[in-house]
């Protein structure tokens, strides 16, 4: 019965975000577009031969910075810029006198644009292969099914980091900034210019240990065919879930607290 | 035109808004650090590219950090003046008070580029000109008066070209309303001016001079500095800067012809 009835919820809650966005679909286009970064650095690496040292092909580091691409457009996560909005316009305060934690409603947001936005990345990837036919591959399915459940983790432990850094709207106003510090480690090493793998030995050494590389770089490694540690990796990604979930839980329920309505 | 006047005018912008970016003055510190971590980034970026090969487009390490050096400048002057004001004129029009702005007996254009500025672009601009001092000695360039007013033309040059490519995209606002992501695609292509163009392929590279003349943001200034620079290429920049800056003018006058106000 309860099991049913969240599971009514989220099935509404997706169908209307879905709409929502499909009413955007320029908006989401021009934002896949945005995404191509990786295939400019692609150019560098292979038109300067970086990759020899490396021992990386081209083809396969060509496939690698699609990959990366792909797992960026479905783990993007704008969620503190939607609450520091609502929060600022007083949005938040009917939020919260619903029986639904706000949050489920961004969540649904953002899956509703990532479905919107399939279509879009898939006329992208389809240019790439006309230019570099000699790339093109076929993941065996339970590779695919394994990558595309660590982009989703990789998506979770991106909306949840975001999310704590929405919840400090509660006391800052303006969390934003914050959230483009936190972009800067995201934006170097999660390997979406550069695979972690060509890093030099004094950051490869510590990296691991953070979240960064498992954000990009090893969804990417994993459906590109390059070589990874698939089962660390997948625990790393739960580890890093596991941890940030209960810090976000409980920022949330302090930030409630501390809430003022805005002109009350 | 009354020059005297807009000094007027523009003073008291700078005035007021200073007055409410400094209500959020954490938010100046933590957008600092991100300046700060961005250019170490960066620089990290090309460490891994230049230990995998001496040269990337015939640029040293030391020759490139000159092109990270201007980009930073530049991304501060973006920071200070373009991206605050240029994003305003979304709001403008979709909230109806592009309005009052046309009805205020100053020229709407200079009104809505100059109304704002973020201090934290500062720092970036500041840390640019650090490692182009740093980059002027490492690559012992002397400086001379010719050397300093051509790279000061350039380099301007290359600030004209750069607002007028923020403008006109901020002016299609008038037609399809939300271009918030096509700024987003602007700034992925700028991305590209951190890089000498040499390292690129040869399509990209018409495609960066010809079509976004991202190549002369960047690439012209630096050779400058390295002295490697043929008079017609500057003679170009100039040019291209003066067509970019009137045809800016007249898309704006031509796009507010087009302008019905919201709600009426």
């Amino acid at each position: 019965m309860i099991s049913n009835l969240i599971n009514r919820k989220i099935f509404t809650l997706l169908k209307v975000q879905y709409s929502n966005m499909l009413e955007y679909r320029v908006e989401i286009a021009l934002w896949a577009i945005s995404g191509i970064i990786p295939f400019f650095m692609l150019n560098i690496w292979t038109n300067n031969n970086l990759n020899e040292s490396i021992n990386i092909s081209d083809i396969l580091l060509s496939r690698y910075f699609l990959c990366a691409f792909f797992v960026r457009q479905f783990s993007v996560v704008w969620v503190v810029f939607s609450f520091e909005e609502d929060s600022l316009m007083g949005k938040v305060s009917p939020y919260l006198i619903q029986p639904l934690n706000p949050f489920f409603r961004y969540f649904a947001q953002h899956l509703a644009e990532q479905i919107t936005r399939f279509p879009f990345a898939l006329i992208i990837a389809f240019f790439f292969f006309i230019f570099n036919p000699e790339s093109i591959w076929i993941p065996n399915l339970f590779i695919l099914i394994l990558s595309i459940v660590s982009t989703f983790l990789s998506f979770l432990i991106q909306f949840l980091m975001q999310s704590i850094v929405a919840c400090l709207c509660f006391w800052t106003e303006k969390a934003s900034s914050i959230e483009r510090l936190l972009f800067i480690p995201t934006l170097f090493l999660s390997g979406l210019l550069a695979p972690v793998v060509s890093f030099p030995v004094y950051v490869k050494s510590w990296i691991y240990l953070t979240p960064f590389p498992y954000l990009i770089d090893f969804p990417a490694n994993l459906l590109s065919g390059n070589e990874t540690n698939i089962s660390a990796g997948l625990t790393m990604q739960i580890l890093w879930i596991l941890l940030l979930f209960p810090l976000f839980k409980k920022i949330w329920s302090k930030g409630t607290k501390k809430y003022t309505a805005m002109g009350s | 035109m009354n020059l005297r006047k807009y000094l007027k005018v523009y003073k008291k912008f700078i005035h007021t808004s200073l007055a409410s970016e400094f209500e959020y003055k954490t938010n100046i510190l933590i957008d600092l650090i991100t300046a700060i971590l961005s250019l170490i980034g960066s620089i990290f970026l090309l460490s891994i590219f230049f230990h995998n090969n001496g040269y990337i487009g015939g640029w040293t390490f030391e020759q490139a950090l000159i092109i990270q050096g201007i980009y930073t400048i530049l991304n501060g002057i973006t920071n200070t003046w373009f991206n605050p004001n240029l994003t305003e004129i979304v709001k403008h029009i979709r909230e109806g008070t592009l309005d009052f702005v046309l009805l205020k007996p100053i020229d709407s254009q200079f009104f809505i580029s100059f109304k704002k500025i973020n201090p934290s672009g500062f720092l970036e601009i500041l840390l640019g000109f650090f490692l182009l001092f740093f980059c002027i000695r490492i690559n012992q360039i002397n400086m001379n008066l010719s050397f300093l007013t051509l790279s000061l033309i350039t380099i301007s040059c290359s600030i004209c070209i750069l607002y007028s490519l923020w403008f006109f995209i901020s002016t299609t606002t008038i037609w399809f309303v939300k271009t918030w992501n096509a700024i987003e695609v602007l700034r992925s292509f700028l991305y590209i001016g951190r890089f000498p163009l040499n390292s690129f392929s040869f399509s990209l590279r018409v495609f960066f001079s010809i079509i976004i003349p991202i190549a002369f943001i960047t690439t012209i200034p630096s050779e400058v500095f390295l002295g490697l620079s043929q008079f017609w290429k500057i003679l170009l920049e100039v040019i291209v800067a003066i067509v970019f800056l009137i045809t800016s003018r007249r898309f704006w006058l031509f796009a507010l012809k087009f302008y019905s106000s919201a709600s009426s």
